[in-house]
């Protein structure tokens, strides 16, 4: 594989929100308006590429057994290094994103690529598998915020829209909406990918954590 | 009295951990397809939340806070949470076997779940007392597992309809959560006003 194809997976083939469905809960959160969504995928982007290449530099050195605690914990100590630099250098943002900014910690995105990628790749590739990855989320936040803020709110960065302002609806940028546009943007991924749409379920298939958990998630039957 | 009746009553209706701030949506679509899956996680979500906010609330005021350590709290609060869920893990199965049994397998899903340390987090943020935190804690595992409960058998009648093609599988889980959602959202305003 080369550098290209490394970084473009994360865009569209493997997209972590739109096609492995990861990293929901900041999705849903950050994206009612797009500078919203911008500032959260740049935080995520950050803490992912720092995390991958760490850990992609440790990987001989992390023992088997211990390396999902250790993982956590580097991951940790990035989220505090950026939000430590959001709360000091963008305060509106930090406001903005509230909780969902240190709950970058339990984003299944960076643990995910730790674990899949990072752990078995070198340095510079898991760089790049990072950037892909985290522009890729960026990417998907951004296209379901643009949405929502426009049609929802009736403005594009701040700034009204001259018709939409006057008729938006108003329930796209609430809670609903979030999950309501979601679904939408993964049907039409579905109906508009090229290749036929594997039966795609919420479940352990596409999940990073599976091995963490023991399936613990699936049910039963998934878990025997 | 009135002030903790209204925390709890918010955290399971207007603030509903799962519909109306997203935390906690992994399990949320993940185990809601069965009755008995639903309620085991969810009983487990509600013991780590009491349990983390019983160890977390402690550790930030008097060990942090006063100590200028206060930026510690992310790393510290993971690392406890997922101590903490071990610990349980084991003393669970030594001592209550049949609870472990029923609870066990999802105990280590809720390590890395955002609803916990985000009641952790929250508890902090609010500025809440030790009681508050933990009937915060309380209402915000009972908010999830009405949430839980209430989604899969929204989930059970889906099985049985004709959906098209493109919006099986998650789309139209999805599309089931908004019209949940929405409908938590009639509760705004309501408790506030209950004891104005």
């Amino acid at each position: 594989m080369n550098t290209l194809q490394n970084f473009s997976k994360g865009l569209v083939k493997e997209n972590p929100v739109l096609v492995l469905v990861l990293g929901t809960c900041p999705t849903l959160a950050t994206s009612t308006s797009i500078s919203n969504a911008l500032g959260m995928g740049l935080a995520a982007t950050v803490v992912l590429l720092c995390s991958n290449v760490v850990i992609s530099a440790l990987r001989k050195v992390i023992p088997d057994k211990v390396r999902i605690p250790c993982y956590i914990v580097l991951i940790a100590g990035f989220v505090t290094m950026v939000q430590m630099l959001v709360k000091a250098f963008a305060p509106a943002l930090d406001a903005a994103l509230g909780i969902y900014l240190p709950l970058i910690v339990v984003n299944c995105i960076i643990l995910g690529r730790a674990e899949m990628f990072a752990n078995k790749n070198k340095v510079f590739d898991s760089a790049v598998d990072a950037l892909g990855m985290g522009a890729g989320f960026t990417l998907a936040l951004s296209l379901m915020a643009f949405i929502r803020e426009v049609f929802g709110n009736g403005t594009f960065f701040g700034m009204p829209i001259p018709v939409l302002s006057d008729n938006h609806i108003s329930i796209l940028t609430m809670a609903p909406g979030g999950f309501f546009v979601f679904g939408l943007l993964i049907a039409a991924v579905n109906k508009f990918s090229a290749h036929k749409p594997k039966k795609q379920d919420f479940g352990c298939a596409g999940c990073p954590s599976a091995e963490i958990c023991g399936k613990a998630g699936c049910g039963k039957e998934a878990a025997e | 009295m009135t002030k903790l009746i209204i925390i709890l009553l918010s955290a399971v209706f207007i603030n509903n951990y799962v519909l109306s701030r997203f935390l906690g949506i992994c399990p949320f679509l993940g185990v809601s397809k069965k009755l008995d899956s639903a309620t085991g996680m969810s009983l487990a979500v509600i013991f780590v939340m009491l349990m983390a906010s019983a160890a977390t609330y402690p550790i930030q005021v008097y060990l942090l806070a006063p100590n200028g350590l206060g930026y510690l709290q992310t790393i510290v609060f993971i690392l406890v949470i997922a101590a903490l869920v071990q610990l349980v893990e084991i003393v669970l199965k030594r001592y209550i076997p049949s609870l472990h049994k029923s609870l066990g397998v999802y105990l280590p899903l809720i390590t890395t779940n955002c609803a916990v340390l985000g009641v952790t987090i929250l508890n902090i943020d609010e500025g809440y007392t030790f009681l508050e935190a933990m009937v915060n804690s309380l209402g915000s595992g009972l908010g999830f597992f009405l949430a839980m409960v209430m989604f899969s058998g929204v989930r059970s009648a889906i099985e049985a309809a004709d959906v098209p093609k493109s919006f099986r599988g998650l789309p139209i889980t999805l599309v089931a959560a908004a019209i949940t959602s929405l409908s938590f959202l009639g509760f705004g305003g309501v408790i506030e006003n209950l004891f104005a």
